[in-house]
């Protein structure tokens, strides 16, 4: 066996033995282990993804002394190598660009804490990525709704806290939805790992014997991850919860902490339950639904909002809406652009924050448009990651967004029906210009030239933040540009899927 | 109607599943949410332990050298328990933690107090 087999494995442990280490140090020493950490666990998914790309298929990693039917597993495959390597990525540059801001926002002697979190959060992400098992899954699930609290939480101001406690309850509401319908699933097939339990719903449906009682499962599943990911109608703990953290932890909880959720949701339709099943029980047309919802009324709340940090929260709400939109489609190419614009949405907003931080220099209450005027001007780099992020958010030509948005179209033009192609693109539509009414309102208003002097910021500003925002912006161009190889393998993920 | 008389735990479970669901989703008191998601959470692990439990059979602990599989239940659903009462005791200390923080700042234990004196604290 091939010694880079056990690396996804090392990159889940490496994060989560780092944790309770990180207790016991000062908060320098905590920072720069977890830099460490986080740098070594993306090193180690680019080997794994570099591995399962050499190699061609992906391969099962036992746990443990029990075989396949008994035992905990956890899967490897291309999709799975490269989602990892591009969390760990952003999690890195989103916690160096929020340096700054966590040494004003989280007091010193809890410092150490916010990277246990950090590091936490980081192994359970890996964790949901790569478990073939669905209770560790759920367990997991568990620990990354923990971590996150605890990221919402650290800056300790009343309302930290009552997003915090907020963002449990939702979560927890979620958690059980998910628990009660795994141990459904679990009574009905008797299996817990991916593949056993796929064999066993096949069966099911064949015979025709428990089809509500798997249909109730998979629906309590949906929902549970809808909650927890902040699906409309359910995200009424998400502008909280990101417009009031601190910069890192903005950053971190809208790019990649509903997304660890959503990844698992994928590898439950199709490692689970298996798409045609999903179209035979008729859950996408549900999800499509709402996912069609939370992209108009995600964006209409954005324009609403006065306080530009909840409205950037507000747009992830959108956001979320036009991947759920992608398993509503319920095709290859619906998919493929929905995984795509987890990537582009991750690398999009978690910018934004960092740049939104930066602009309002990280310590006002609320950043209104009055404030933010011509802000662009006194952070010329912040600017532009504002603006690359805002326009990549819309759509324009070149970015992240803008290429996603074009696989979307192509996946509704692909799908069976014809109300659901005409829904989606009309869908598609409003919601790019909804979103272009908020974003480039925003983008002008920072570029307007102050007459008056603005009042100075606090924070001062950091080399780290220019360089995170300078790599996120070309991971956007990147994405937007040479999206091929991305492209190609999410589909030969998938497909190893099967 | 048989049914659910022959499956009366599961029947329960899924009845106590409920209040628990709403108590956390409905309640204002923060104490009271905690309490129904312990009754969520329960009600979770007597689906599973009534699932798991075949009468007549054994846990499966080998005391007389008998290794017949049908002696025994699957200890699976028992561990599975196991695991989420460790989940639920974590996740309900955070929660009383951080009741006890916002007690602590707000003096009540009303959510939508809360919400309101947060409001007022952010806007002067």
């Amino acid at each position: 066996m091939d010694f880079v087999r056990n690396f996804p494995l090392f990159s889940i442990l490496l994060p989560m033995v780092s944790g309770p280490i990180s207790s016991v140090m000062s908060g320098k020493w905590a920072k720069r282990l977890n830099f460490a950490v986080v740098t070594v666990s993306g090193l180690l998914s680019v080997a794994a993804l570099v591995y399962v790309l050499s190699t061609g298929e992906a391969y099962t990693y036992r746990m443990g002394a029990f075989p396949a039917p008994f035992g905990n597993e956890i899967r490897v495959g291309v999709l799975e190598a490269m989602t990892a390597t591009f969390f760990c990525f952003v999690m890195l540059l989103s916690i160096v660009g929020g340096y700054r801001f966590t040494a004003v926002d989280v007091p010193e002697e809890k410092q150490n804490l916010y990277y246990i979190m950090l590091n936490l959060l980081l192994s359970s992400l890996l964790a949901l990525i790569y478990t073939n098992d669905m209770f560790t899954g759920y367990v997991f699930i568990e620990i990354n709704t923990i971590a996150a609290c605890g990221l919402i939480m650290i800056r300790g101001w009343g309302r930290n806290l009552l997003a915090a406690i907020k963002y449990m309850i939702m979560s927890l509401l979620g958690s059980g939805l998910v628990l009660i319908s795994l141990s459904i699933l679990y009574g009905i097939t008797g299996h817990l790992l991916m593949e056993q339990m796929h064999e066993s719903v096949v069966k099911i449906m064949e015979q025709g014997t428990y089809t509500e009682p798997l249909t109730v499962a998979v629906g309590l599943f949906c929902v549970g991850i809808a909650i927890k990911s902040a699906l409309f109608p359910f995200h009424s703990w998400l502008p909280d919860a990101y417009g009031y953290s601190t910069c890192a932890s903005s950053a971190i909880l809208s790019s990649l902490v509903s997304k660890g959720y959503i990844f698992l949701l994928i590898k439950f339709f199709y490692r689970v339950i298996g798409t045609d099943i999903i179209h035979q029980i008729q859950v996408d047309d549900v999800l499509f639904v709402f996912g069609i919802a939370g992209m108009v009324f995600g964006s209409v709340s954005a324009i609403q909002q006065t306080d530009v940090s909840r409205m950037i929260a507000f747009s992830s709400v959108a956001q979320i809406g036009y991947i759920y939109m992608g398993f509503g489609l319920n095709t290859e190419a619906g998919m493929i652009a929905s995984i795509f614009h987890i990537l582009a949405h991750a690398a999009g907003k978690s910018m934004l924050f960092i740049s939104l931080n930066s602009l309002s220099d990280g310590t006002w209450e609320y950043a209104n448009y009055r404030r933010l005027r011509g802000a662009a001007y006194r952070h010329r780099i912040a600017g532009l990651g504002f603006a690359v992020g805002s326009l990549s958010m819309v759509g324009i030509p070149l970015l992240a967004g803008f290429t996603s948005k074009v696989y979307y179209a192509k996946a509704a033009f692909g799908v069976g029906s014809t109300y659901k192609m005409l829904i989606a693109l009309v869908a598609l539509a409003i919601s790019t210009i909804l979103n272009a009414m908020y974003f480039i309102g925003q983008l002008i208003n920072i570029y307007t030239p102050l007459v008056v002097e603005p009042e100075p910021g606090k924070v001062r500003h950091a080399t780290a933040t220019r360089i995170a925002v300078f790599m996120f912006i070309i991971v956007n161009f990147v994405l937007g540009m040479g999206s091929e190889p991305v492209f190609r393998w999410i589909q030969t993920g998938l497909a190893q899927f099967k | 109607m048989d049914a659910l008389f022959e499956n009366y735990l599961a029947v329960v479970s899924m009845v106590l599943f409920g209040i628990g669901f709403g108590n956390l989703l409905l309640q204002k008191n923060l104490i009271k949410k905690i309490i129904g998601l312990n009754i969520m959470d329960t009600a979770v692990y007597l689906f599973l332990a009534s699932m798991g439990y075949i009468s007549g059979r054994l846990a499966p602990i080998i005391t007389d050298g008998d290794t017949t599989a049908s002696r025994y239940v699957n200890p699976i659903p028992s561990g599975l328990v196991l695991t989420g009462i460790v989940v639920s005791v974590s996740v309900t200390a955070l929660m009383l933690a951080l009741t006890i923080r916002l007690y602590r700042r707000y003096r009540t234990l009303d959510i939508d107090e809360i919400t309101l004196l947060v409001r007022r604290e952010h806007n002067e």
